[in-house]
């Protein structure tokens, strides 16, 4: 008796310092010079939660568990080593695979246990299988709209939310009824099946620029889910596992919310898409001025203080490298380079901080909204890379405009703005940009990168007096 | 309402609370690496299917659970191993220099 007691301790305080260093991990995670500390502690923190589990005395075939073990480490390890332009797909793909564990488990859950399932763990487990199964579909929609495998444009069609809803509300029907008749077994599947078309339906109305809240909150379920099946299998490893990431999920849902200044029913609920019908029918021909390389290379050179702003048209256009050669170009010069990043900028929360830290910029150079905004004023020049809506100063002016009371990086105070973006095209919400009709405004039309790397050729080339 | 429920339901609550303290504090420079961290983490739930998966209990259990091994592992894996590696790259102008 005491020795199989002692084996179960063994399990339970591995969970318990596994819990700590889950803890610890996000705690360092908070700034450049410990985050790697913070993975240290996950990793041995995982480490001792599965170790200490294959000790567990119900386990008696370690067959599957192994083969499980191998094929996921040979699936997993690719997955860790895309290249960074390509991480939302990732995160999202990941989400999927959490959430799928989390309802298969739970399948298997209640088929051992029906006809006789206590009401509460019944609740639970419809929790953890409406959740799981939604953010299943849900986050392979978003991976797949990433991948851009389906079309980026919000999919919308009249009475869509109610039809929507509905769906969700026949799930939820479904699960009562389930709680109070765990034998109608039949139901089960039905419940799966009808969540799995919601998480669909969800995605479909949600745009490319909106990916970051839904991204954050599908996180955010992947966690309620997992915590959901820590309440079933009554392991507060997990609930506590998942009340992390599902905390993690909500907050940054919200700054991301906040960072478009709108609700979460806005992004999920809003379809953005059915303003852009109605701008592009607004567009006429107004007068830009444009320039070259060259002269956008001389204002650069000129300049004792610049401030980039990067997009989503740097990351699709791979063009971090070439701009870490114009900062190295401008700061040999002497000029003061500095990154102002919008919350939104990208396809995921911190996007376009990842990929400047993969061309070896500075964190130090790299500001958020509320940082670099009070500079921009004694700012020379702004040189924004495929960023549209979170620079238009509509956001702050025009209250009729679909994005007014968007927090926006007011480059509009620099005294000279740089624009290189691809076409005249508007961006995601479908508006027009103010900015580009302004006399201090240069418009440099084409690729980023090879925008980028025409001004740094126009740096170095020599033709411009240092 | 069992003792042990309520017991869960404190500590979902109290884990909650802890999480929006610590991640609020994470800078916004590490968003992208919170997410994918807090997604391997999530993934510890390889624990229950792990335990199904040996149990033994029918061919559904174990098809299910060996599945949900699959899926949850390659998050564990993948998801520290890309966390790592964006972590890496944030240099500060110091490390840099030298």
């Amino acid at each position: 008796m005491i020795p199989s007691l002692t084996a179960d301790h063994v399990v339970q305080l591995a969970y318990l310092i596994a819990t700590a260093l889950f803890i610890l991990s996000l705690k360092w995670l908070s700034a450049p010079p410990t985050a790697r500390r913070g993975v240290l502690a996950a990793e041995l923190g995982m480490a001792l939660a599965i170790g200490g589990t294959l000790l567990d005395r119900r386990i008696v075939d370690y067959r599957w568990i192994a083969i499980g073990l191998v094929l996921g480490s040979l699936l997993g390890v690719p997955l860790g080593l895309v290249r960074m332009t390509a991480v939302p797909q990732r995160t999202a793909l990941s989400h999927a695979f959490g959430a799928l564990c989390v309802t298969l488990v739970g399948s298997a859950e209640f088929y051992l246990r029906t006809p006789a399932v206590p009401r509460f763990m019944m609740s639970a487990l419809s929790m953890e299988v409406i959740l799981g199964s939604l953010t299943f579909t849900g986050s392979l929609m978003a991976a797949g709209k990433l991948q851009e495998l389906l079309p980026q444009q919000p999919i919308t069609y009249k009475g869509q939310n109610i039809v929507t809803l509905l769906v969700l509300a026949v799930a939820m029907g479904i699960a009562v009824r389930l709680v109070l008749h765990p034998e109608h077994a039949g139901l089960f599947p039905l419940m799966i099946v009808i969540s799995l078309v919601f998480g669909v339906m969800m995605v479909v109305p949600i745009g490319g620029a909106d990916m970051p809240t839904v991204i954050s909150l599908l996180n955010s379920y992947a966690g309620l889910s997992a915590a959901a099946m820590g309440f079933v299998l009554d392991s507060k490893l997990l609930i506590i596992a998942g009340a992390l990431d599902g905390s993690s999920g909500f907050i940054l849902s919200v700054i991301m919310a906040r960072a478009m200044n709108r609700s979460f029913t806005n992004v999920l609920f809003g379809a953005f898409g059915k303003v852009q019908l109605s701008a592009e029918t607004a567009h006429e021909a107004r007068p830009l001025r444009t320039a070259t390389a060259d002269e956008a290379a001389a204002l650069l050179a000129a300049a004792s203080k610049v401030v980039v702003v990067p997009g989503y048209g740097m990351a699709v256009a791979q063009a971090q490298h070439k701009v870490r050669e114009l900062y190295d170009a401008l700061t040999r010069r002497g000029v003061d380079v500095k990154f102002g990043i919008h919350p939104v900028a990208g396809r995921m929360p911190g996007q376009m901080n990842v990929l400047l830290a993969e061309a070896d910029i500075p964190y130090e150079g790299l500001f958020d909204l509320d940082a670099i905004n009070p500079e921009l004023t004694q700012t020379d020049v702004v040189l924004i890379i495929g960023a549209n809506d979170v620079t238009n100063p509509a956001a702050r002016t025009d209250a009729s405009s679909p994005i007014y009371g968007m927090p926006i990086l007011d480059v509009d105070r620099a005294r000279t703005v740089i624009v290189i973006k691809r076409s005249m095209s508007p961006g995601f919400a479908g508006i027009d940009n103010e900015l580009y009709y302004l006399d201090k405004t240069l418009m440099l039309f084409g690729d980023a990168k090879t925008v980028v790397a025409d001004v740094v050729k126009a740096l170095n080339g020599g033709h411009l007096s240092a | 309402m069992t003792p042990d429920l309520m017991t869960n339901l404190y500590v979902f609550m109290l884990a909650g609370f802890i999480g929006l303290e610590v991640v609020r504090r994470v800078s916004p420079l590490l968003h992208t690496p919170l997410m994918s961290l807090t997604n391997a983490l999530d993934a510890i739930a390889v624990v229950g299917a792990i335990v199904l998966a040996g149990e033994d209990k029918g061919r559904l259990t174990t098809v299910l659970a060996t599945v949900a091994v699959v899926a949850a592992t390659s998050n564990v894996v993948g998801g520290l191993l890309l966390t790592d590696r964006m972590l890496r790259m944030f240099k500060s102008s110091k490390t840099l220099k030298r």
